[in-house]
């Protein structure tokens, strides 16, 4: 048992030790995505509907192949400030999943068609099986993949950000993967057999072959069938699928805003004029 | 307003009620007729922002309670169920976490105040102490509520600061064990963080009460730093404090606001998004901003247990501020020397912050070296030499007399029609 703690200790300091040393590594080799415009960004930002569905169909058709969604249910797909499919459309959509379901009176776990109330069923059973399939490597989660990515901006960016309200490194992150991949691999890397090249992974070897090309997806509203604008609408989507309160938010901090200056303003002047005598005595 | 001293109330059901608990006198002396320092600039609101923050938070964290699940496999979804299908679990959630944030700015600009106009001297010494037990407690409670979401960060964070405790020499490993509840991070120990993060707050308001106890006790200091001696020198706790305090929590509000709805993950981790997982370490370990500094200091000792000694001391130390600082007067703005040798370590802790979100390697260990040094030395030899050798500007003979125009003596001067 004490070998135990002492594993996690030492595992602890190892990765100390090692993230010391690779740290400097990877800061001078990870060129940071590139920035993109968002219509979520910004104090009145939010999610384009018709960008949202889009992105839901690359992750329909592509990401849900090996990636699943658990903390994300049908009956979100037709909630205000998200993709907004109607009710019957999500209904639809849910209907068109299988999920296991039971167990029933023999017992037995079956599988039946979804409804609103179901969860998105991941592709594989287990962490083991997604293991398995994947050449080692579990495809993480993807529904909160947007707030649990992101990259070091550095000083004095940082501090910038808290003013322009930059908080899409999650998107760009992730556009930046969809978009990073180089084949053959610049001159000088080398990738191990099973990995890829990726401009903008940590590291630059990742596990997830190239998921997206040219024309892959239909897109039925005119909208360019092009890797760039389907990482962009895949990116936005799971953007809302990390953060689906995103419109209510910032609708909500704005009329926080105008309350709290109102309030704060009144009581300027009430303190103003309570301190008048103070500031300027009257001395009989 | 030279208001009574005494509480008489004309209601007779207040009459009745103050012969047997004379609860409302003492809220009339307390906050209503208490004498403050006419001088007090806006540093002294930050007192009245703490109490407002430890209620908010209070008042967040119980609601989150309702909805939280303090369990190894249920914890990081009940808060995703809480950001998605808790009615405004969003909104509660981040005013919580960014709160928490909010929090240590405000404790942090209440010592800031607090060490540049030597509030902690004579008689303010025990209120400065409890001060500083709240500043651990708060730092206590913070961490545990870190580790609450059971994220990446807040397992790895749980399990290397438990883990300094198996610093100390031959019980080290026993008292790990101990306070884990079990051999490595788990269940056992979420659990009972959940438990003692809901406790002490509690503690916290308690020891609140015997802050502010002890602050009515010898009353407060003010820029001058030379104690109120006449009525002059004073004005009444309300109106005046009152609205100055509220009108500065309205401004305090706006700058939290600003987190909490448009950048409300500005300020944590996109780790701590990342369930935790035990076997898959993160490449950067880094607690919230707010331990930051204390951090630097404790990655600057090559020793482990020195380094967490030298973390220890950096809080610990502070509690005898009164007596490492050998000078009579308290004010920083009549201490020529001492207000720059403060300046610059107030400018040291923000870098040791910074080193402590950075990797500590290179020149980033060497300059967390310089400054962990400059901390110690600025509080144990600095202080106490300075007040033994500075030449101090000439005080005040009183708050009035600094502060009021000479003019204002005369009739006519400052008169208003």
């Amino acid at each position: 048992m004490n070998a135990h703690r002492s594993f996690t200790i030492a595992a602890v300091l190892a990765a100390s030790l090692s993230a010391g040393a690779l740290q400097p590594a990877l800061a001078q080799e990870a060129e940071n995505p590139p920035r993109q415009t968002w219509s979520f960004h910004g104090p009145f930002g939010t999610y384009d509907p018709g960008q949202l569905q889009r992105g839901f169909k690359i992750y329909r058709e592509v990401c849900s192949n090996c990636h699943s969604m658990k903390l994300v249910a049908f009956r979100n797909l037709a909630d205000p400030g998200g993709p907004q499919f109607s009710e019957p459309q999500a209904a639809a959509i849910a209907s068109s999943f299988q999920v296991t379901a039971g167990p029933n009176d023999q017992g037995e776990m079956y599988q039946r068609p979804g409804k609103l109330a179901d969860y998105f069923p991941p592709p594989f059973a287990n962490d083991q099986a997604a293991r398995n399939a994947n050449g080692g490597a579990v495809p993480p989660d993807m529904s909160v993949l947007a707030k649990a990515r992101g990259f070091e901006v550095g000083f004095p960016w940082f501090i910038f950000n808290m003013f322009t309200q930059y908080q899409e490194q999650g998107p760009d992150y992730i556009h930046g993967i969809l978009t990073g991949y180089e084949d053959p691999p610049p001159a000088g890397a080398s990738v191990a057999p099973g990995k890829q090249y990726n401009k903008y992974f940590p590291g630059h070897a990742i596990s997830m072959p190239k998921p997206l090309s040219d024309g892959q997806v239909e897109y039925t509203d005119g909208t360019p069938a092009t890797v760039d604008q389907y990482a962009k609408d895949v990116s936005a989507f799971l953007m809302w699928a990390a953060e689906p309160k995103l419109d209510q938010r910032k609708r909500l901090g704005f009329q926080v805003f105008i309350f709290l200056i109102v309030l704060t303003g009144l009581l300027y002047f009430t303190k103003k004029k309570v301190w008048h005598d103070v500031h300027h005595p009257e001395v009989a | 307003m030279s208001a009574h001293s005494t509480y008489k109330p004309q209601n007779p059901v207040m009459q009745w009620l103050e012969r047997r608990l004379p609860i409302a006198g003492l809220v009339y002396s307390s906050f209503i007729v208490y004498p403050t320092p006419r001088n007090l600039n806006y540093w002294w609101t930050f007192g009245g922002i703490l109490t407002f923050m430890l209620g908010a938070q209070m008042v967040t964290g119980i609601v989150l309670a309702m909805h939280y699940t303090p369990h190894v496999d249920l914890a990081f979804n009940s808060v995703e169920s809480i950001m998605r299908d808790v009615n405004y679990g969003w909104l509660l959630r981040y005013l919580h976490a960014n709160g928490a944030s909010f929090f240590f700015v405000a404790v942090y600009a209440h010592i800031i105040r607090g060490m540049y106009y030597g509030s902690y001297k004579e008689p303010r010494e025990v209120l400065w102490i409890l001060g500083v037990i709240l500043f651990l407690l708060m730092v206590v409670t913070g961490f545990m509520g870190y580790v609450l979401p059971w994220g990446q960060m807040s397992f790895w964070a749980a399990t290397v600061i438990t883990n300094l405790f198996s610093a100390i020499p031959g019980v080290g490993d026993p008292i790990v064990t101990w306070l884990w509840g079990g051999f490595a991070v788990g269940n056992p120990t979420l659990n009972r963080f959940y438990s003692l993060h809901y406790l002490l707050p509690f503690v916290i308001v308690g020891v609140v009460v015997l802050h502010i106890w002890a602050l009515h006790m010898v009353g407060q200091n003010n820029p001058t730093g030379v104690e109120a001696k006449t009525e002059k020198d004073t004005v009444a706790f309300t109106p005046y404090a009152t609205v100055k305090d509220a009108f500065f929590i309205g401004v305090f509000c706006l700058f939290l606001a600003w987190f909490v709805f448009y950048i409300p993950n500005y300020l944590g981790h996109s780790d701590n998004y990342i369930p935790a997982n035990p076997g898959q370490t993160p490449t950067h370990i880094v607690p919230e901003w707010y331990y930051l500094p204390f951090y630097a200091i404790l990655r600057a000792i090559p020793s482990k247990l020195l380094g967490v000694i030298a973390l220890l001391a950096s809080i610990v130390l502070l509690a005898f501020l009164p007596w490492l600082d050998t000078s009579r007067v308290r004010s920083a703005n009549y201490r020529p020397l001492y207000r720059q040798f403060l300046i610059v370590f107030f400018l040291a802790v923000v870098g040791l912050g910074y080193l402590g979100s950075q990797p500590p390697e290179g020149g980033y260990v060497i300059a967390a070296r310089i400054l962990t040094a400059y901390y110690f030395v600025f509080l144990l030899v600095i202080l106490p030499l300075l007040g033994l050798f500075e030449t101090t500007k000439p005080l005040p003979n009183s708050i009035s007399e600094a502060v009021l125009p000479p003019g204002a003596a005369t009739p006519t001067a400052g008169a208003k029609v």
